[in-house]
């Protein structure tokens, strides 16, 4: 005993549906474990065993290049047997519920299944379903638990700490559950949160969830330690949420003008995948100096990595304490 | 129940009631006594010397156990799902549900399919209704044919036939110059346009009400600015054409102001309410539970306490259930795609009295708007303990407590709102044309 009691004690979920209601320890654990892989991931032979016998889902109802690529690798690395499921919008149309989605996987008794899913609290409902864990790889307009935990670990290897800073996030704030969970994980860490956009992009009473609102990007932006710019979906422009794209980027758009209202070592961050020209300027996310787009990429895999390795670790200990 | 030897005549009596009736104000000991399918008499005075010895032979006798004996529930807002919709409830059982909750009316929504814009389903409802003997169903009309907002529904011929007024159902009358002819056209027949006041263009692909917990939970908003707006507009229609408007399930503050203020101008207005508005708000979606997913949406805490006040001063006329049923199926799915509505017969009385317990509005008050105010409002031969009139009444214990379980309710669907709220209020008896129909038997 009793090492691994100890461990499950430390995250005491089953689940990872979201950043909110997690403890700052339990996030430093989750970054910490993380850490440990970036190194490993740095190395010829990535593959550890630790997940072997264990079997992956990754249940995609949401198109997505970049996620699900580095969850596999994330489970693949660890040794775990991982399938990939890429549920299109039309299937789903031919009647089958996510709740049946998620009784037909269950039967098959996967070790962890990852969704992905495009209405807020889908992923939370297929959770209730299931005997397994379950980790929310983006849901509508939720949460993107593992985003904001491979966010988080990037800032802290550039600065060293996550308290104290100030953090601007800019753009669709109404529609991201990238804002949402740094939100949440940016609070719960200590450091300050800003969010800048047109009022038309920030959602009612987002002050409330802890976060100070500007619509000006010289104001906002003003002594920031680090910009974190989000992706635009520049479909919104049909429901009036902003006139052109050009003028979105004329106000809104990152350029080294505005960035120069930051601090001088301010960090550039996009949870990709980018528009330039829409919400940042090519040069400002190619500067290597300043942006750390790339490596939000690497620390991805990382992280989910450390995700699977901690769930599946209280699954274990959860069936032994069954016996 | 008792019988006494000899009985051959169809009277029976109420006794050892607490008769109220909120249209005389009477809240007193006493007893009612029917004949057939009538009130004969009823009082305090009645039977009054001597117990239940001096009650005449042949006549069956009800003990109420001091228990109160009201007129029958008048539920002026229900959706019904027969026909068309059968497996989410059928007139059978939503029948069976409604008497089990004390009522004895209930007027059903258009919006079935076929949709009650023709006088045949207008008739198909009535006959189907008849046939199942429990509480009396009276149809509304469509406004528009199909519900589609674009032309007239043959608003007198489906009045001829039984419709008691008209709505759209769930669906607001949205454009201005549509419900200014409905309006001007029905008030030719002395016809009554009930609305669903939510502007669509402000509402539609919303889920819930606006604010922090949307924000936090992902979810689009519904903002009170939908009702407000079309409670704005159509006051300003009903004065311009001299219309009579009813304004369904009332959900803001601001609208149940712009309402109190158009009664005080003398216009033809008036509204309801439903159980959830006055004793829920947003916060009973807590981490996405469908089955609190409500159109119009729970709203913040400042609303549910004017949707009490208004209920209080009488700016709210009526309470009314808003039962929609919805299957299993409808609500466990993400809350953007679940469907709005929930299930509300068996809970009208109990919530509603929550109101009594709490202090906040007396038992008559409240009786008066399940009772004798819809009735009035729609011209039915019910709401009221009169001589003469047909025997519908519910007899129930205010105090007795009891928990919800969705599991347990009769109707069909089980989308109640209130699964495991502790309510104090039990239906011990429903009474239709003086036959009980139903019994609480624990």
């Amino acid at each position: 005993m009793t090492r691994k009691a100890a461990d499950t004690t430390q995250f005491p979920h089953r689940h990872l549906l979201g950043i909110e209601g997690l403890s700052s320890s339990e996030i430093t654990l989750l970054l910490d474990r993380a850490e440990s892989y970036v190194e490993q991931n740095r190395q010829a032979d990535k593959r550890k065993t630790l997940l072997r016998g264990r079997t992956i889902i990754n249940l995609f109802f949401e198109a997505s290049t970049r996620t699900i690529t580095s969850f596999e690798l994330a489970g693949k690395r660890l040794g775990g047997d991982v399938i990939n499921m890429a549920v299109s919008a039309s299937s789903m149309q031919k009647g089958e519920t996510i709740v049946d989605t998620a009784m037909t996987l269950n039967a098959m008794h996967p070790d962890v299944i990852t969704v992905r899913h495009a209405d807020s609290g889908a992923v939370k409902l297929l959770s209730e379903k299931v005997n397994c864990a379950v980790i929310n790889a983006g849901d509508g307009k939720h949460e993107h638990p593992t985003q904001a935990l491979l966010d988080a670990l990037t800032i802290r290897r550039r600065k060293g700490k996550l308290a104290g800073l100030q953090v601007a996030i800019c753009g669709d704030i109404a529609h991201s559950r990238v804002a949402r969970s740094n939100i949440h994980l940016l609070n719960t860490m200590g450091a300050s949160v800003r969010l800048i956009a047109p009022k038309t992009l920030i959602p009612s009473e987002i002050e409330k969830m802890g976060a100070e609102v500007f619509n000006d990007m010289d104001l906002g932006l003003k002594d920031c330690d680090i910009v974190m710019m989000l992706r635009l979906q520049t479909e919104r422009m049909h429901s009036n949420f902003f006139p052109s794209i050009r003028e979105y980027f004329h106000f809104f758009g990152l350029t080294y003008e505005k960035l120069a209202n930051a601090k001088p070592d301010a960090l550039v961050m996009h949870p990709g995948p980018m528009n330039r020209g829409v919400e940042i300027d090519s040069e400002v996310a190619d500067d290597i100096g300043r942006s750390a787009i790339r490596e939000q990429v690497e620390m991805g895999v990382a992280v989910r990595m450390a995700c699977l390795e901690i769930l599946t670790r209280n699954i274990s200990d959860q069936s032994q304490e069954k016996c | 129940m008792a019988l006494k030897p000899g009985t051959t005549s169809n009277k029976v009596a109420y006794v050892n009631a607490r008769l109220l009736d909120p249209a005389t104000g009477l809240d007193a000991p006493g007893a009612l006594l029917s004949e057939g399918e009538i009130i004969t008499d009823f009082g305090p005075q009645l039977f009054s010397g001597g117990g239940l010895e001096s009650i005449p032979s042949g006549i069956q006798i009800i003990d109420c156990a001091g228990h109160c004996l009201c007129p029958g529930l008048v539920d002026m807002r229900v959706q019904l799902r027969e026909p068309g919709y059968e497996h989410q409830g059928t007139i059978i059982s939503d029948s069976e549900s409604a008497v089990a909750g004390g009522i004895t009316s209930m007027v059903c929504l258009p919006n079935t399919q076929p949709v009650i814009d023709d006088m045949s389903v207008v008739e198909f409802v009535a006959r189907r209704a008849r046939l199942v003997g429990l509480t009396k169903v009276y149809p509304y009309g469509a406004v528009t044919k199909g519900l589609a907002g674009k032309e007239l529904a043959e608003l007198g011929l489906l009045a001829q036939s039984g419709a008691l007024a008209f709505t759209d159902g769930i669906k607001a009358v949205a454009d201005a110059s549509v419900l200014r002819r409905a309006l001007s056209y029905a008030s030719t027949f002395g016809l009554m346009i009930v609305q669903h006041a939510e502007e669509p263009s402000l509402a539609d692909g919303g889920d819930m009400n606006p604010g922090e917990l949307a924000t936090r939970l992902g979810l689009s908003g519904i903002p009170r600015e939908a009702e407000i707006i079309m409670v704005e507009r159509d006051i300003r229609l009903v004065e311009m054409t001299g219309g009579k408007l009813h304004f369904a399930h009332i959900s803001t503050a601001d609208s149940i102001d712009k309402i109190r203020d158009a009664k005080s101008r003398g216009l033809n207005i008036t509204c309801d309410t439903a159980p959830p508005y006055f004793s829920l708000n947003e916060l009973s979606i807590g981490d996405y539970r469908t089955f609190a997913k409500l159109s119009p949406p729970l709203r913040s805490e400042d609303d549910r306490q004017a949707v009490v006040q208004g209920i209080s001063d009488g700016t709210i006329d009526i309470i009314a259930s808003d039962h929609t049923p919805q299957d299993e199926e409808s609500k466990r799915l993400p809350f953007a795609q679940a469907g709005f509505g929930g299930v509300g017969l068996e809970t009208l009385l109990a919530v509603s009295l929550e109101l009594y317990h709490k202090g906040e509005i007396d038992l008559l008050n409240i009786l008066k708007h399940l009772t004798c105010a819809p009735a009035d409002l729609l011209k039915l031969p019910a709401g009221k303990l009169e001589k003469g009139r047909r025997a519908d009444l519910t007899i129930f214990n205010p105090e007795r407590s009891w928990k919800v379980n969705a599991d347990d309710l009769i109707s069909k669907s089980k989308n109640t709102p209130f699964d495991g709220r502790p309510l104090q209020g039990v239906v011990m008896r429903t009474v239709i044309d003086g036959r009980t129909v139903f019994e609480n038997e624990s």
